[in-house]
């Protein structure tokens, strides 16, 4: 792919960049976000299509696969969330679900979809064309086109993973005031794990930590693992011919970390939440 | 790669598919599974009836046999014995009728046998007077020695 115009350095760049739009903090990640959505329209449409024909007696096959999903995800939120609560396990689902589906895009090859949208802007859009690009090769001309940035795995952008984990940040907020009340979750911020009136700066710098440090860390877990395994992989689509069985046993490595990292994330959620819900 | 509104977007995503699918997804099909659920317990439960039916079924049905069984062989005794009296008794009642007809037939034979002895003795008697007549020609008296005439066919 080091081509001509295209340094290794521009190759790699491209692959982590993202089509935005907006400016500063207002801008959005139109990849990652499309795709983030487009994934979660997916598994909410069929999930709630299967809902919808849900059969009592011989399920079909593809309602066979759902069920299992919603028997595992309903096992692992009955294992570790003791209260009584008909929202933790949409959530855990939800979350289980998503983040599966934004880690799967990882294994489609890292030049095909941006070749696809390139060529899609060269066809629909080719006033978006870059002017530097007027004497490149028709290759480099669909790589140059700003639609080409556009990403297919969301997971590899921090601010889906983070965004996600605000989201568990809220709940657990959420979760620690709905079961214990506002003052027992002040008090219970103020006054562990020192229980002497004395100590209670010193609690609440530590409970505080404590409390921003599972958003951070469940964030921060999720896009690190799969930025590292991206990064990877687009190092592995720069060494020439020897990337196919390098990219194949990257990928079958990476399935389990797809599953796992999505397993770990909605696991997470249902502790923290759990730990949230219940008096100590 | 900077922190921007991205963040805020899958925010908000994510609460629109958390509510869609504790609206749409998860009770439908957790309702689904767990009506099978029952449905598979009450087969299961209507298994075990089913069962424990046949095995009463099935006992009961050798209670019958064997009652028949009994019955038959209780049948077929009464039978048995019954045949045996019918025949003794029409043994008997054979027996009883040929004394019967042999009685009679004896006591016929006897009055024949009697009445043809009387025949017999009248006329040996004639016979004998009158051999003895015509031996003694006159000399006897018929009235005088009808006594020792008499005593003669008493004799015969």
């Amino acid at each position: 792919m080091a081509d001509s115009n295209i340094s290794v350095q521009g190759y790699i760049k491209h692959h982590l960049t993202d089509l935005t739009v907006g400016e500063g903090f207002w801008a959005v990640n139109l990849g990652s976000l499309g795709w983030s959505l487009i994934l979660g329209s997916l598994f909410i449409i069929s999930f709630a299509w299967v809902g919808r024909k849900a059969t009592t007696g011989v399920p079909g096959k593809f309602q066979c696969l759902v069920e299992m999903i919603i028997e595992f995800v309903g096992n692992s939120v009955k294992e570790a969330f003791h209260v009584k609560d008909k929202l933790i396990a949409p959530i855990a689902l939800t979350i289980f679900m998503w983040i599966f589906l934004m880690n799967l895009m990882k294994l489609v090859p890292v030049d095909w979809f941006p070749t696809v949208a390139g060529l899609a802007g060269m066809a629909f859009n080719s006033g978006a064309m870059p002017e530097y690009a007027a004497d490149y090769s028709f290759l480099e001309r669909v790589m140059a086109h700003p639609w080409s940035y556009l990403t297919i795995a969301p997971t590899t952008d921090l601010n889906i993973t983070m965004g996600m984990a605000l989201g568990v940040f809220i709940l657990i907020l959420g979760y620690s005031i709905y079961y214990k009340g506002l003052g027992g979750f002040a008090k219970e911020l103020s006054f562990t794990p020192f229980n002497h009136w004395s100590l209670v700066p010193f609690n609440l710098v530590l409970e505080l930590v404590t409390l921003l440090a599972k958003p951070l860390s469940l964030g921060l877990r999720l896009f690190g693992n799969l930025y590292a395994g991206e990064v990877i992989f687009i190092l592995i689509a720069l060494v020439g011919l020897a990337q196919l069985p390098l990219h194949f046993a990257w990928a079958v490595f990476h399935i389990l970390v797809i599953l796992l990292q999505a397993f770990i994330f909605m696991m997470l959620t249902i502790v923290y939440l759990s730990m949230a819900a219940e008096k100590h | 790669m900077d922190i921007n509104a991205t963040l805020i977007g899958q925010s908000i995503a994510m609460a629109v598919f958390v509510w869609f699918t504790l609206k749409f997804v998860w009770p439908p099909i957790n309702a689904a599974i767990e009506e099978r659920q029952k449905k598979i317990a009450e087969g299961l439960a209507h298994t075990d009836r089913a069962e424990k039916d046949l095995h009463i079924a099935q006992d009961k049905a050798k209670d019958i046999l064997r009652d028949a069984k009994e019955q038959a062989a209780a049948i077929i005794e009464q039978a048995r014995k019954r045949e045996g009296k019918m025949i003794d008794e029409a043994t008997s009642k054979a027996n009883e009728e040929r004394d019967h007809i042999l009685t009679q037939a004896r006591a016929e034979v006897d009055a024949e046998r009697s009445r043809l002895r009387e025949d017999l003795r009248k006329q040996v008697a004639a016979l004998a007077v009158a051999g003895a007549e015509r031996i003694l020609q006159r000399e006897i008296d018929d009235a005088a020695h009808s006594d020792i005439l008499e005593k003669l066919v008493q004799e015969l």
